[in-house]
């Protein structure tokens, strides 16, 4: 098992994953850097946290452009499986390999807290280990995770049921006061709809070891690896 | 031809630029002027502070490097070591908040880089007025706002800090920024330009037209208006660039293709140039026309004085310089071959092939001018009114009124706006005593406190200084870490006033009086005078950035309490001490000392205490006592972990000394009941006063002398409290 790392300029949590992948869970792991094309035989394709290319223009915008992302869309055309995390999710989006956008948070001001979420799906590559409604606390860190999308694209999500996670308060209720950065309909996550490719804003690396107070992230990356070895 | 209003407008003396004329044996030329003019502000000579800072201990069994360097390096063990330093933006945040703290940040980084450390943590030392004071939200909101913006985009977590809010701050804030990096204890790099005929290379950023004079900015009071004419002075910052650098350097690091290498940061190119030649006793050539400038048309002058960020001056083997070019390539970074290093001991400029500027290396910085200035003692102070006065009518109702203050109320309306947790290290997040970071492939982590009570050293610098280093050493002991060592960023008024000069003559001695009991060397640090704005200066603010080692994390102490019918208990005895205190200000409106007593060996024998019972695994919780007294710390115990406690004290003191008095040398823990004896036998060993006082439980706290209770409220209301006053006190206004 196999995880390929993406790095590109600005990139800040691609060693964190890579701690992961590699110390926590024992896997193999290598950094992709971003002017690169080969996946080198990667299982699964991590695009990290950060500020890629500063998120000058828009978070995601000109990452879109690396070459490395036209490999990454053919892996995941061929149904291998993706995880974006918060930046990692906001270039997913720019790059059309997931649907609509993020916009500034509600409170204009970058925020970094633990939030709640509920599982909505475990009938993805990332989240098969969950339990459906399973809540989960996740911490965030993030100006731009305000996520929209037009109402075709919010329907068609509901509809197949792609929406990953949602925000929720501490006792599972999805509302206003769980909602952190006003993200439409309480949306943290999504997949795309084979469920290989997810995207979240919240950071499941950042909760995946007990010293860190809480490991309930480290089931994502799990998932991945249960799924791939069961194949 | 330099005339004497030229000498003055670069704020030179006439006795020094006599001393230049000698240096040379001719007059200058404008160019050199400006070098001068940069390499001998107060900012990066350190005139008028040297002979004092020269008392600082500065070495110890785990010192590697100590001060002189880019930051101060200590050894953790493992084959690892910790650099760290603390640095002072505080004119250029006064001016234009945002991009000062955010380039404050930006230097700061590159400081601990340029060695070869990779930084894993920053901390924030903040200093402002009162809320009410014109432009301060905004201030507070664009330093903030700025510290988040650089240090969340470069991907180094704000771990920990302080924030102070005093109207003695209102015309000058103070923004202390200190960072913490690891590095291999064999691959550390120093700013030094040997080996004749080497290339130096410059990388980075273009050079523009932005803070040309910085160095000289900072070596200045305020007057009037001078806020808005100075902004051009104020560099902006793009931590983007900062973050490839940081890579391009770190990948560079690996090779042995490099032999020097220092930020260009106040002073620049010149500083970064004359000092790497003046560590190595050797010379450097540089053609200026090869440095990679932002705009046409600048001149020899601007290129050496400006102070563009992200760039840095290295040293490159010959033989290795292609896989230098290659790397910054790969980083799609600029680097040019921009001169030599050379045996002459000179500096020598070319610009577009005539020379500009030819001066010798060291005695810039060797025969810089060194002042003993005149000092006077403090003036006498009022005698207090408070040892007279009544009691409050409500001691709920003072405890209610400090945990809302802005000194003492919960700061996650700052600290959520920096990323605290990236890099999977931070252990302990902000708002403990001090923030543990672990480090990866050990079993250790680093505690890291930054620390100074204003109110204590305006009331006795001597003592206010040596109090910051016993209580940041308190409160990483509060962890179960050993204190290693400190970094220090001297914050005073205008050093020509014999008062102020006086009050920094004062505190460097507390420092080096308190480092040296406690055997905590300082390893680096910063001076940053002229906080005065129309002739009112701060109050002495000596901030101390200290870092210690855990040896193994599982044994970390935190703050909340822990678990139902645990023992609460105070190590240390308290002190009829209300000088200083919040409870003065915040219950009666008042700044009154005298400033509380510091028993150096006390605090030594409290250390080590906290330490054993650390190591044996005693305890359930501890926490220092500080801002707030025991009344703060047990409801921050308590609001932390949702646990009640009641507590009996058992004292003539009177209530209000008790409850909420700062006497210094104390921490308040809990521990399981069947560990009573051993908690006892290890503070009676120690000679530590041990006072078991009370138990945690139930939802409320209280506190109560005999039969009479003092004080009891609801945890959770407190916590409502404490938690939501900063952000309403924010909120409630319009920022800008």
């Amino acid at each position: 098992m196999k995880f390929a790392i993406v790095v590109f300029p600005g990139s800040n949590c691609d060693a964190d994953c890579f701690h992961i992948a590699k110390d926590l869970l024992g896997c193999e792991a290598g950094y992709v850097w971003h002017k690169e094309t080969d996946l080198k035989g990667a299982d699964a394709v991590i695009l990290p946290g950060g500020f890629a290319y500063g998120d000058y223009l828009r978070a995601g915008a000109l990452a879109r452009f690396s070459p490395v992302m036209d490999s990454v869309a053919e892996f995941a055309r061929a149904g291998g499986p993706v995880l974006g995390i918060c930046n990692g999710f906001q270039v997913l989006l720019e790059a059309g390999l997931l649907p609509g956008a993020v916009r500034p948070n509600k409170t204009l001001r970058y925020i970094c807290r633990d939030i709640f979420m509920r599982v909505e799906s475990s009938d993805t590559a990332f989240t098969r280990l969950y339990e459906p409604g399973q809540i989960v606390k996740m911490p965030i860190g993030h100006g731009e995770g305000n996520y929209t999308a037009p109402p075709e694209t919010m329907e068609e999500l509901r509809r197949e049921r792609r929406v990953v996670f949602r925000y929720c308060d501490e006792q599972g209720r999805v509302n206003e006061a769980g909602n952190p950065n006003g993200a439409a309909e309480n949306i943290a996550g999504i997949a795309n709809r084979e469920g290989n490719v997810v995207g979240l804003m919240p950071h499941p690396d950042r909760c995946s070891e007990g010293l860190l107070g809480n490991d309930v992230g480290r089931k994502m990356f799990e998932s991945v690896v249960t799924a791939l070895a069961a194949r | 031809m330099i005339t004497p209003e030229l000498v003055t407008e670069h704020n030179l003396s006439s006795d020094e630029y006599e001393r230049i004329l000698k240096i040379l044996g001719r007059e200058p030329n404008l160019v050199e002027l400006g070098i001068f003019s940069a390499m001998w502000s107060e900012h990066c000579s350190y005139k008028s502070s040297r002979v004092h800072l020269k008392k600082l201990p500065t070495s110890g069994p785990r010192v590697i490097q100590g001060p002189g360097e880019n930051a101060g390096i200590v050894d953790i063990g493992d084959g690892l070591a910790a650099a760290f330093k603390m640095e002072s933006h505080n004119h250029p945040s006064f001016i234009e908040p945002y991009q000062g703290a955010a380039t404050g940040v930006g230097g700061i980084l590159r400081d601990i880089f340029t060695m070869g450390a990779r930084p894993v943590a920053s901390l924030d030392s903040l200093r402002f007025g009162a809320l009410s004071a014109p432009r301060m939200k905004h201030l507070v909101d664009g330093v903030v706002r700025g510290i988040a913006g650089y240090g969340n985009c470069m991907g180094i977590p704000t771990v920990a800090g302080e924030t102070t809010f005093h109207p003695a701050y209102n015309g000058n804030i103070l923004v202390n920024v200190m960072n913490v990096g690891i590095v291999a204890k064999d691959r550390i790099f120093k700013g030094r330009a040997e080996g004749s005929g080497n290339p130096v290379v410059y990388v980075g950023s273009k050079t523009g037209r932005d803070g040309i004079h910085g160095a000289t900015m900072a070596s200045e009071e305020f007057a009037g208006d001078e806020t808005k004419q100075k902004k051009p002075t104020v560099q902006v910052g793009d931590p983007f660039t900062e973050k490839l650098l940081l890579e391009a350097c770190l990948e560079l690091f690996e090779t042995d293709a490099v032999v020097g290498i220092q930020d260009m940061g106040a002073a620049g190119l010149t500083s970064s140039a004359f000092e790497m030649a003046g560590r190595a006793g050797s010379g450097v050539e540089l053609d200026l026309s090869k440095v990679p400038v932002r705009e046409a048309g600048m001149s020899p002058y601007e290129i050496m004085l400006s102070e563009s960020q992200e760039r840095m001056l290295l040293v490159a083997r010959r033989d290795r310089l292609d896989r230098v070019f290659e790397i910054f390539r790969k980083w799609d970074l600029d680097a040019a071959e921009i001169g030599r290093v050379t045996d002459s001991g000179r500096v020598v400029l070319f610009f577009e092939g005539k020379i500009v500027a030819d001066l010798p290396a060291e005695p810039l910085s060797a025969e810089a001018p060194l002042y003993d200035r005149p000092r006077s003692a403090p003036r006498p102070l009022a005698p207090p009114r408070w040892p007279s006065e009544p009691e409050p009518p409500d001691y709920g109702d003072s405890l209610r009124r400090i945990l809302a203050s802005p000194n003492v109320a919960e700061k996650s309306w700052i600290w959520t706006q920096y990323d605290h947790m990236v890099g999977t290290n931070t252990v302990e997040r902000p708002g403990g005593d001090a923030a543990l970071v672990r480090v990866k492939g050990t079993k250790k982590a680093l505690a890291l406190k930054s620390e100074v009570n204003p109110f204590f050293c305006a009331l006795d610098p001597y003592r206010g200084a040596g109090i910051a280093v016993a209580e940041a050493a308190r409160s990483i002991a509060c962890t179960g870490a050993r204190p290693l060592a400190i970094t220090d960023c001297l914050n005073f008024g205008n050093p020509e006033k014999p008062e102020v000069m006086g009050q920094f003559e004062a505190a460097v001695r507390g420092l080096s009086d308190a480092c040296r009991s406690l055997e905590i060397p300082v390893v680096s640090g910063n001076v940053s005078f002229y906080n005065e704005t129309d002739g009112r200066a701060i109050p002495p603010t000596p901030t101390v950035g200290m870092v210690g080692l855990l040896g193994d994390v599982e044994k970390r102490l935190r703050v909340p309490f822990r678990r139902q019918g645990d023992v609460i208990a105070q190590l240390g005895e308290s002190r009829d001490e209300l000088g200083g205190s919040e409870f003065l200000r915040v219950v009666r409106s008042r700044d009154e000392g005298p400033c509380p007593e510091l028993d150096l060996e006390g605090e030594k024998r409290l250390i080590e205490l906290l330490l054993a019972l650390a190591d044996g695994g005693s305890l359930a919780s501890a926490h220092d006592l500080s801002e707030g007294g025991l009344g703060v710390a047990a409801a921050e115990c308590a609001m932390k972990s949702g646990l009640g406690a009641e507590i009996r004290l058992d004292s003539g003191l009177r209530p209000s000394s008790l409850l909420f008095g700062e006497t210094t040398g104390r921490a308040l823990v809990s521990f399981g009941a069947e560990m009573e004896g051993r908690v006892r036998e290890a503070a009676g060993k120690t000679g530590v006063a041990f006072q078991p006082i009370g138990r945690v439980g139930g939802e409320r706290l209280t506190f109560s002398i005999g039969s009479r209770t003092l004080i009891d409220e609801s945890v959770a209301s407190l916590q409502a409290l404490w938690t939501s006053s900063f952000a309403h006190a924010m909120e409630a206004a319009d920022v800008l």
